[in-house]
């Protein structure tokens, strides 16, 4: 639990570093300029003492400091005032925060000394938010989806593209523009900078408005696909610019169409490529856990760049690589490392998403790239408007003629008014090479009218809009069991008919797929561990427990200390209820108490679900973990109070390479000794014969007491522990239910048949052992009997609890042994046991 | 159209079937193919061994299932009829056809789609699923890789999400509550019998 903590912080402070060294070029390019001459070295007169140097950190201090001052514009925007930020969009905001930082820098230099640029916004601030969007991406939506998400990314952007481009052309031949310095395939240019729907901007508008699931991939998917058809158009134009009108004939129209199906499908395959080596990396990154999760980050740059190098769709590179890696690296590695990687995408998406927006506006104050033509502006916004709506529509009417489920009228205007343009445009547009393109200026300040039009006035009507039109929203899906096991079914039920009817339909690609998948892909690219534990169900099953035992302990934190887990009245009651839970069948008269019980249990436990479910498909990049990391805490806390302490040899928490201290073979040493330390004593009492039972009578209260403690302090009560301390759904608790079942093995391995008795309940019936535990200091107690938090979880929540996934065969572990520790207790203890019972 | 027309007039009560259903006179012709090549000794019927003949249906973990669904209680066969009935389950909702007032609900309504699964489930047809039930449909689903202890605390925990009077069991009415949200016209159409 600490070192999660502890390696999320620390992993943060990393990538801010990291951060502010990618942003290098965000302003540093520009302050080169700014202070050519350098005093460093002016007569010294003696040794100094404190010397001023700003230039020898100048370029990384202005970064830092844009990334602080973006940092604070967030903070502010967010907090700034809850009604404001209901009605404005947060780009927006940020966006209007970057005219009034732009304003300050412009008063202050006379000149506008930050942008920008290009490259920066290429190489640096775009690359992990695709990133962070594609390894989030829901993927079974995605693919499901896939085929309109194409038609709209390909023949929508081209459409778009080409409608602009020429409907601009025909007014400006029509002289609705004044004189300007342009022709045909610079309008064509223009057109297919300005045509594609941008991935930030829309991640940035669409997470505030959750609309229906299917909508939101329409449009986010569209937006990062048509990078691949925007940066061919693009080249493809700018090459025949650069050509000249003359120069294009057939064959190079050919030529542009061979190389859109090359950038678009090579990207794409590069993205793969990269995907298949990030598994494969993952597969075998086991002893340096602490880095593993860097992998992702840079093998996914390394796929952008490559792609770059190659002069291929970056951005579909990288999406691909997100998309195609996100299961098998999710399975291959440690799950804090997963926690890790989240917590570091968001990161690094909303802080870059951030500066984007900031500097998007700081770019605007600035006198020299403003080239005003109202006609040529004006109807840039109609057309982009207009045509978008009309190249929905159309592409929908088609894509409704297939789609099983077709997609509504209401939601057609949601995806043509969604469609924003962003920074992408704008970094095109920056791009574009004056010396062939005369009328840049006019361009870019177009592109950012649009921008700013689209974002800021588009934003934040889209949620009165959604509204307003009653757009089906995101369904808040608590996960629940029986939805996602029937979901399943209806599957097999589907693929059952397609075969019935003999047809080759969906369901059958889906499941040929699979069966792929699961016995190839997922055989190369994922740990065979790994591969054994992941059944979907299962793995569901898993997590709804987890939640439920973390909303039990921070529910129990809420109502006060968790003082009842001490009290000794408690524990009695936990031991009939936990029996009753384990003796199900054999007494269903205790079921049935329990049962009212256990009602209002669950009230609790679905309402503080629901309280703060996140929908299941978001990709909002804020909301990720935000209730995980709350439970965490609570956990963290809790566990750090009360949880039985080994007095294992703590390995030292300085180590940079290892966080982990529970898992380490010392502790398992630890409590083996431990383990038989407690056999030879009670091997020792055994000589004294009868005695030992006559003991436990009169000990009885707290025989059972610590029965409960220490019966489960090696055992459950260190799984418990396990399970919550990573409470964002972790395998440790398979790790160390395993882990338990060594400890078994290790004592059944002895064949000395005193020892046998004993070794089914290694500690339970040690008496002597007890009683030196009885003698030392109650603090220590008090520590000691911490384990019974695990039966209290069992008894609040018995069903959904009491066989928890990971350790349901170490719960029939115990509940044997605690059987047959019946059987061989005395009678005396049978007849005491039953009072508590009834 | 000759060959359609004459198609169609072989197969009896067409009208009746195409009016039940729903379905187009294409893929009645259509379903009527699937049915003869199935029928392969052409008795007008088929028995289970007919569907176990598919052999991608015999890798389905529930495709015994679905199978008995053709077959009403007590009988070994199903005719052409009743098989076009029960695919008609899986035909998508179309919202544009016009609703009669007072004509009976159709095949392919949500209520109906997910009386289809209900009764994969139900077994025994007293109405409810229950436990063991449950579990042997998940010990299908779920494979190997989980433990019997761990099948029975994924049923128990899913019968106690939907069981809303606590018996134990899921009755329909129940089972229709628990998948509430769940887009049941889309999850159980297949696009091809539009």
């Amino acid at each position: 639990m600490a070192s999660s903590v502890y390696l999320c912080l620390l992993r943060t402070v990393f990538l801010v570093c990291i951060v502010n060294l990618l942003i290098h070029g965000v302003s540093g390019d520009e302050d080169v300029n700014q202070n050519p001459h350098h005093h460093l070295h002016e007569n010294i007169t003696g040794l100094p003492i404190v010397t001023f140097k700003w230039h020898h950190v100048e370029t990384p201090y202005l970064v830092v400091l844009w990334v602080f001052v973006a940092a604070l514009a967030k903070l502010s925007v967010i907090e700034l005032n809850h009604h404001v930020t209901s009605v404005f969009p947060e780009s927006g905001l940020l966006i209007i925060l970057g005219f009034f930082l732009g304003g300050i820098v412009w008063g202050a230099d006379k000149v506008q000394t930050f942008k920008l640029l290009p490259s920066t916004f290429f190489f640096y601030l775009l690359p992990q938010i695709i990133l962070d969007a594609s390894y989030f991406m829901p993927n079974k939506l995605f693919f499901s989806n896939l085929g309109a998400i194409l038609i709209y990314a390909i023949f929508g952007t081209c459409w778009n593209a080409a409608t602009v481009g020429l409907s601009l052309w025909g007014c400006y031949e029509a002289g609705a523009m004044g004189n300007l310095d342009i022709g045909l395939l610079q309008f064509l240019l223009f057109g297919s900078l300005i045509a594609a729907v941008d991935p930030v901007a829309v991640i940035a508008v669409f997470e505030e408005v959750h609309v229906n699931e299917v909508l939101f991939i329409l449009v986010f998917g569209e937006s990062l696909l048509n990078d691949g058809v925007t940066v061919v158009l693009y080249n493809v134009f700018e090459a025949f610019v650069n050509l000249g009108g003359p120069m294009i004939d057939t064959a190079e129209i050919f030529k542009g169409i061979f190389t859109f199906v090359v950038v678009a499908f090579g990207g794409s395959f590069l993205g793969v490529v990269f995907a298949i080596l990030l598994s494969l990396l993952t597969r075998c990154t086991k002893h340096i856990q602490i880095i593993e999760a860097g992998f992702v980050f840079v093998v996914g740059y390394m796929a952008y760049l490559t792609a770059e190098m190659l002069s291929l769709s970056a951005i579909l590179s990288i999406t691909f690589c997100g998309v195609c890696c996100q299961k098998y690296v999710n399975a291959n590695m440690d799950e804090k490392s997963i926690t890790t990687l989240r917590h570091a995408l968001k990161l690094l998406a909303n802080g870059s998403e951030t500066m984007i927006f900031v500097f998007l506006g700081i770019t605007a104050i600035d006198t020299e790239i403003w080239v005003w033509n109202t006609g040529f502006i004006l109807l840039t916004i109609l057309f982009i408007f207009i045509y978008r709506i009309i190249g929905v529509f159309l592409l929908t009417w088609m894509l409704n003629k297939f789609r099983l489920v077709p997609v509504e009228v209401i939601d057609q205007v949601v995806m043509s008014y969604g469609g924003l343009r962003g920074a992408v445009a704008y970094g095109l547009a920056a791009m574009l090479d004056e010396k062939t393109i005369p009328e840049k200026n006019l361009m870019i300040s177009t592109t950012l009218i649009v921008v700013y039009f689209t974002v800021i006035l588009q934003g934040i009507t889209m949620k009165p809009l959604v509204q307003w039109l009653k757009v089906k929203r995101a369904a808040h899906s608590d996960l629940k069991l029986i939805e996602k096991l029937n979901n399943r079914a209806f599957d097999h039920i589907l693929a059952a008919v397609e075969d019935i009817c003999g047809r080759i339909g969906d369901n059958w690609w889906t499941r040929g797929w699979n069966r792929f998948e699961e016995n190839y892909i997922s055989w190369l690219l994922m740990k065979p561990k790994a591969r054994k534990n992941r059944d979907y169900l299962f793995s569901i099953f898993h997590k709804l427990n987890l939640e439920d035992a973390v909303n039990y302990v921070s529910e129990g934190e809420r109502q006060g200390s968790l003082a009842f887990i001490r009290s000794d009245k408690a524990a009695n009651v936990d031991f009939k209820k936990q029996f009753g839970s384990e003796f199900a069948d054999v007494m269903p008269d205790i079921m049935v108490d329990m049962s009212s019980y256990e009602l209002g249990i669950e009230n609790f436990s679905v309402t503080s679900i629901v309280k703060d479910t996140i929908p299941s498909v978001s990709l909002d990049i804020n909301a990720q973990d935000r209730k995980n990391a709350l439970d965490d805490i609570n956990a963290h806390h809790l566990l750090q109070q009360h949880l039985y302490r080994s007095r294992k040899h703590h390995r030292h928490k300085y180590s940079r390479s290892h966080f982990s201290i529970n898992q380490s073979e010392e502790e398992v040493q630890e409590i083996f000794q431990r383990t038989m330390r407690s056999r030879l004593e009670s091997f020792k009492s055994a000589k004294m014969g009868v005695n030992q039972a006559k003991k436990i009578t009169k000990h009885h209260k707290k025989e059972l007491a610590h029965k409960m403690a220490n019966g489960h302090s090696d055992g459950t009560g260190y799984l418990y522990g396990d399970e919550v301390d990573s409470a964002v759904g972790s395998e440790t608790g398979v790790i160390s239910g395993t882990f338990m079942r060594d400890k078994y093995t290790v004592g059944a391995g002895i064949e000395n048949p005193v020892f046998l008795p004993d070794m089914d309940s290694p500690t339970h019936s040690s008496l002597p052992w007890l009683m030196e535990t009885e003698a030392v200091a109650p603090s220590q107690r008090a520590q000691r009997r911490l384990p019974w938090t695990p039966n209290r979880l069992r008894r609040l929540a018995p069903m959904r609890i009491s066989t928890c996934s990971t350790d349901s065969f170490l719960m029939a572990d115990v509940s044997s042994l605690t059987l047959e520790e019946h059987e061989e207790l005395s009678q005396t203890d049978h007849d005491e046991i039953r009072p508590v019972f009834d | 159209m000759g060959s359609t027309n004459s198609t169609l007039l072989k197969i009896p009560n067409v009208e009746v079937l195409m009016q039940e259903t729903g379905f187009s006179p294409a893929h009645i012709i259509r379903l009527h193919d699937r049915f003869k090549a199935l029928d392969k000794e052409g008795r007008g019927y088929l028995c289970p061994q007919d569907f176990g003949a598919i052999k991608e249906l015999a890798m389905n973990p529930i495709g015994d299932r679905i199978i008995g669904a053709f077959f009403s209680p007590g009988k070994e066969t199903v005719d052409f009829h009743a098989f076009v009935k029960i695919l008609a389950h899986f035909r998508p909702v179309d919202k544009d056809r016009p609703k009669e007032p007072n004509s009976p609900e159709p095949i392919n309504s949500r209520s109906n789609k997910l009386k289809f699964a209900f009764q994969l489930y139900d077994q025994d047809k007293d109405g409810k699923i229950s436990r063991d039930e449950l579990l042997k449909v998940l010990r299908a689903m779920l494979g190997m890789q989980v433990t019997e202890e761990q099948l029975e605390s994924i049923a128990d925990r899913t019968i106690q999400e939907a069981d809303l009077d606590r018996d134990d069991a899921i009755s329909f009415e129940e089972f229709r509550k628990s998948l509430e949200k769940v887009n049941i016209d889309h999850k159980m159409s297949i696009r091809f019998l539009r």
